[in-house]
């Protein structure tokens, strides 16, 4: 098999990976690349891929066409040299319902030749007031704090998170990013699968947006949030009552602009979208209509989209 | 899979393997629903069996207890090795369990060893439990048969671990529910387990001594009792194993 070239720092380096099921393309030529001491975001719709990808590269299903390689190695003929340095938390958990939680981790954590501490592990992750209970018992969120302290106890240079917080309250989901933002300062090559902006955008050094198998954007978050959008300027929302005369708005900024090109747009009902040149005076001018309306707005915000509307723009607002 | 050296960072196989085994174990003897299987059923079944005449049995010139109870460890062996690992497999399968743990470097080789290890020792459980119950009620086992009888436990392990993880890595969780017990049930009543296969009506006295169920009933009979074991047993075993074992090799689903 040949060899690709891995950039220095590639820790998983994914070129044209295909994987057909019934006939059915799931990963249609795939491309991708998660750094050490990085975060790395492997975004999309429900069905896009991702699983499957992140299971090529945790060497759990076998590629049919493309090359994966994780730490330089392939992640099937060379599973038993990768499995201890690569840490795996699976999107349906993968953890036995007769066990006890901290059980359940210590067994894992025996699999190493040096497993991080568990007590203290145990304890990042909020797991000791669980600690006893079998994992038939536990919620979603706690379940999904064990399966992630399972990923990292054996010390692992690549982590794969496969929708890493998925039916978590805030508090654990905030204990889980801290922990991941912690891996990266360690150096480790952190990849996860999302379909939640907010994660990417809080916690991803780069993004790869994934649809249909294959992924349609990549690069920094602010990267994604300008390209695409056609304008460098900022866009002005805001949240008010609903069925507002947009048309009004728009005549409003040519008229005290001076300018066109002006889009105003109820994105959904109540919630607003200005884009053109936007700037100081426009937010001026907005409120001032809005005065003039005699409406009190509840939000208004301006700034770069966010990595939702790129998300969207890219993959259609369809549902699926 | 390496046996003897471990990859940088793991632990080393061979503690990897007995964790492993010591944790599969464990899930089987803390389960209420296997216990009774693997151990309630087979005492309830011994017992009933020596001091009720409710099943008619041709036992020769053998006592009751001496004829009966190879067949019930026939039996224990056929729950652990299948009816129990069959349905344990399929919701760790289902669960994602068995995929979680062949991404640690236990392995999938690993796993296999642990599994076959932890049903070696819920098998030494019943022997225990077992045993001890027999012989309160007078069993007198032939002592040169101990070690044959061993040895065929060993193969009648092999031979139904093989159909628990085909049967596991191919069906839904809850089919392998139904069709274990259902087996099993069938195998106790007509495979040749605890009712000799001679003693079967009609077509089954030919049929299940070429089950691995027959085969194996009668093998320990022949070794406890002191007749010896039939050759046709050890062959009938050995056949099961391998066709079994490539089956499931082949056959077998992570997903």
């Amino acid at each position: 098999m040949p060899t690709i070239e891995a950039p220095p720092g590639a820790a998983v380096v994914v070129r044209g990976l295909r994987k057909t099921y019934g006939g059915r393309d799931v990963v249609d030529g795939l491309d991708l690349q998660a750094t050490e001491g990085a975060v790395t975001a492997v975004l999309g719709p429900n069905g896009a891929g991702k699983t499957t990808t992140v299971e090529c590269c945790e060497g759990l299903r076998s590629p049919d066409g493309g090359e994966v390689r994780v730490l330089g190695l392939d992640p099937v003929d060379d599973a038993h040299r990768l499995r201890a340095r690569v840490g795996v938390m699976l999107q349906d958990g993968g953890l036995p319902t007769g066990v006890r939680a901290l059980e359940m981790l210590r067994h894992v954590a025996t699999m190493y030749a040096a497993p991080r501490d568990v007590g203290e592990l145990a304890d990042r992750l909020g797991l000791t007031s669980f600690a006893r209970t079998t994992v038939r018992r536990l919620s979603g969120g706690q379940r999904q704090r064990l399966a992630l302290a399972t990923a990292v106890v054996g010390r692992p240079a690549v982590v794969f998170l496969d929708e890493p917080s998925a039916g978590m309250d805030p508090q654990s989901r905030h204990a889980v990013w801290d922990l991941v933002r912690e891996l990266r300062s360690e150096g480790v090559a952190v990849v996860l699968t999302t379909h939640l902006m907010d994660e990417a955008e809080d916690l991803a050094d780069v993004v790869h947006v994934v649809d249909h198998g294959r992924v349609i954007a990549s690069g920094t978050v602010p990267e994604l949030l300008t390209a695409g959008s056609g304008t460098a300027a900022p866009t002005i929302r805001l949240d008010a009552r609903p069925g507002l005369d947009t048309a009004t708005l728009r005549a409003h900024l040519e008229r005290t602009r001076h300018d066109g090109g002006w889009h105003v747009e109820e994105s959904a009902p109540g919630e607003y979208v200005v884009t053109g040149a936007t700037g100081p005076s426009a937010l001026a001018a907005v409120t001032d209509w809005l005065a003039g309306e005699g409406v009190l707005a509840r939000r208004v915000t301006t700034g770069r989209r966010t990595l939702e509307d790129v998300f969207l723009d890219l993959t259609g607002r369809h549902l699926r | 899979m390496t046996m003897t050296s471990a990859p940088t960072g793991a632990a080393p196989a061979r503690r990897r393997i007995a964790t492993q085994a010591a944790f599969e174990t464990r899930a089987i003897l803390r389960n209420g629903e296997q216990l009774l299987v693997t151990v309630a059923l087979p005492v309830l079944l011994l017992v009933g069996l020596v001091q009720t005449s409710v099943v008619e049995l041709d036992t020769g010139t053998s006592t009751r207890v001496d004829f009966v109870t190879p067949g019930v460890l026939a039996l224990a062996c056929v729950t652990t090795a299948f009816t129990s690992q069959s349905i344990a497999t399929a919701f760790d399968r289902r669960n994602g369990v068995l995929r979680l743990l062949a991404t640690t470097p236990l392995g999938r080789g690993g796993l296999l060893a642990g599994k076959i290890l932890g049903v070696l020792a819920v098998e030494a459980v019943q022997v225990v439990v077992i045993g001890g119950v027999a012989l309160a009620l007078g069993w007198q086992p032939v002592p040169s048969g101990l070690l044959p009888a061993a040895g065929l436990v060993l193969l009648g392990t092999a031979a139904f671990t093989a159909l628990a993880l085909l049967l596991a890595g191919t069906l839904r969780a809850e089919g392998v529910l139904a069709v274990a017990n259902l087996v099993l049930v069938l195998l106790v009543v007509g495979g040749g387990l605890v009712v000799p296969p001679s003693e079967l009506p009609g077509a089954l006295a030919h049929l299940a001594a070429f089950l691995p169920s027959g085969a194996l009933g009668e093998g320990l009979r022949g070794a406890l009792l002191g007749t010896g074991v039939p050759p046709l047993s050890v062959v009938v075993l050995l056949g099961w194993t391998a066709v079994l074992g490539a089956g499931a090799g082949r056959l077998f689903r992570w997903h």
